[in-house]
């Protein structure tokens, strides 16, 4: 695992709990195996993750011109931040 | 045609011209003058009948054009300067425009075997004729919407229906110095200037080019007593060091949602009565509010002896009331319902006794299914102490569609745009407080300045 994904995956993470923390969401316990809808995340928590990573990163896998499949587990949605970096 | 009708110049002499004077920021003129001449170099009868674009930037030479016009020309159009000269065409054939009065400045037409050119100025002309008794036609005003980026619709009003408003007695005492941060043009400026007319006053006028410092310092150099702006106007006007250059015994909000910050600001700004009012170009002025509450009194609507009637349909204010304008020109849908109510695309929420404006139907930002009206967020945000204004806007989202977005601009008492840092968690936390998880914004940005539109509205260039 390289430094720069490493840092995305703990970015990702960061915003997923501080998201949650913000929202007053109870986060099931974070594996890559999670499936999103299950996470104590509702779309409004996804879409302020989204934002606040572009933000962050400067990354918007989601962005024009980028054909993704909705990402359905949290390492899913983590491995779309890494490719896009 | 009713014999009796009087003129806009009629009326304006008639409460005596002694003392009274039209200003901008280059010409005095006293009204008496207008008992002499006109501001126009051709005879007027060659306007008689004719359906005229006046053109030009100043709002001084609008006026004495306008004040000679009204009666003699069949219509008027009030041209905004800014009007985009690729919607020019299609007004001329719209309005069946026959005869322009111009300066040689603001929106020029193709010169046409069919149109008569008469050059106007910011001055009566020595030996000119007079417009006085001149009175037969009853002119159409027609008022152009102040849409930014679309073709404007051109809206139809009489002396009757702009002077309606006027019935409510505000400033209609002699000494009175009206001024507006509005263009005359606008409906919002307008209304000033027929209260200042009608009402024995005289004006001050704005001009574009005049930085508002230096507009706020020539305001207070000529005494007003009165003035009116939007909001935005407003929270520009009170971030200059010149803010306490005038001194009015009366202020007035229109034109946009008149916040309850805002209002607070201006009372105690001013230390005087802050009225708002609702008004738009085509219902006319609905209603104002005196009480220094936002909102309006829940009682407003369905009442049975207003001058304005009101229902909510749909959530959305609509207007019936004989201020309203009568059509648009061109081929534009039918103004009114089918009861002739005016839908505003104002969108009011009840909240205990009172209505609350709570945005623009066009202006929702859809977040995952969920509405927010941008003015309801940035009402919360500019209740802030840090804050001087912000404007809410819809982020694109992949999740869900749009999230909220603002821009804001920091008081100059609070560190300006250094002083952000500090405040961002205190207004985000005022939003989370006050709104719902949907209606928060999720980037807050600061700004050094926000764009407001020739309207005096803050540009929302997503709305």
């Amino acid at each position: 695992m390289s430094v720069q994904t490493a840092s995305i995956r703990s970015a990702v993470l960061e915003q997923v709990k501080l998201v949650a923390e913000q929202q007053k969401k109870h986060l099931a316990p974070l594996t890559d195996a999670l499936p999103l809808l299950e996470s104590g995340l509702d779309s409004l928590c996804l879409a302020i993750i989204v934002a606040n990573l572009e933000d962050e990163l400067g990354l918007d896998p989601f962005g024009t011109g980028n054909d993704v499949a909705m990402p359905v587990t949290l390492g899913d949605f983590i491995r779309l931040y890494e490719h896009a970096g | 045609m009713p014999a009796e009708r009087r003129s806009l110049l009629d009326l304006t002499l008639a409460p005596g011209t002694a003392g009274r004077t039209l200003s901008d920021d280059g010409h005095r003129v006293a009204l008496d003058d207008l008992r002499q001449g006109i501001s126009l170099e051709g005879p007027l009868s060659a306007l008689r009948g004719r359906s005229v674009l006046i053109a030009c930037e100043d709002q001084l030479t609008f006026t004495l054009a306008a004040l000679a016009l009204d009666g003699v020309a069949r219509r008027m159009l009030l041209c905004p300067p800014d009007l985009a000269a690729e919607h020019l065409p299609a007004v001329m054939v719209d309005a069946e425009v026959d005869a322009v009065v111009t300066d040689g400045t603001g929106p020029q037409p193709k010169p046409s075997p069919g149109v008569a050119v008469v050059r106007c100025g910011s001055r009566i002309l020595p030996g000119s004729e007079s417009a006085v008794d001149g009175s037969s036609v009853d002119t159409e005003w027609v008022m152009f919407t102040s849409g930014t980026t679309a073709r404007p619709k051109m809206v139809v009003h009489t002396l009757a229906s702009l002077a309606g408003p006027l019935e409510d007695g505000v400033a209609v005492a002699p000494g009175t110095v009206w001024s507006t941060f509005y263009d005359v043009r606008r409906y919002g400026g307008q209304q000033v200037l027929f209260r200042c007319l009608l009402g024995g006053g005289s004006m001050v006028l704005s001009s574009a080019r005049e930085p508002v410092g230096d507009f706020l310092a020539r305001a207070g150099a000529c005494g007003i007593t009165h003035i009116s702006g939007t909001p935005s106007h407003w929270r520009r006007a009170l971030m200059s060091p010149a803010a306490h250059k005038i001194a009015p015994r009366y202020v007035r909000v229109s034109g946009e949602v008149a916040d309850q910050a805002i209002l607070d600001n201006l009372r105690q700004a001013y230390g005087v009565e802050v009225a708002h009012a609702f008004a738009s170009t085509e219902a006319g002025l609905a209603f104002d509010v005196r009480d220094g509450f936002a909102g309006f009194p829940a009682a407003y609507v369905g009442a049975a002896d207003a001058k304005a009637e009101m229902r909510i349909h749909e959530g959305t204010l609509r207007v019936r009331s004989s201020r309203m304008a009568s059509r648009y020109l061109g081929t534009r849908p039918q103004l009114g319902d089918g009861e002739h109510f005016i839908d505003t695309g104002d969108m009011v929420e009840l909240r205990g006794d009172r209505y609350y404006f709570v945005g623009r139907r066009e202006g929702v930002i859809n977040v995952g299914g969920q509405k927010v009206f941008p003015e309801e967020v940035e009402a919360v945000i500019n209740r802030h102490p840090g804050v001087q204004m912000s404007r809410v806007w819809a982020r694109k989202n992949p999740i869900t569609g749009a999230v909220v977005a603002a821009d804001i601009v920091m008081r100059q008492e609070a560190g300006g745009q250094a002083g952000f840092a500090a405040a961002r968690d205190g207004i985000l936390q005022a939003c989370r407080d006050g709104l719902p998880a949907h209606k928060v914004p999720v980037s807050l940005r600061s700004v050094a300045s926000l764009p407001i539109a020739a309207s005096g509205k803050l540009m929302r260039q997503d709305a």
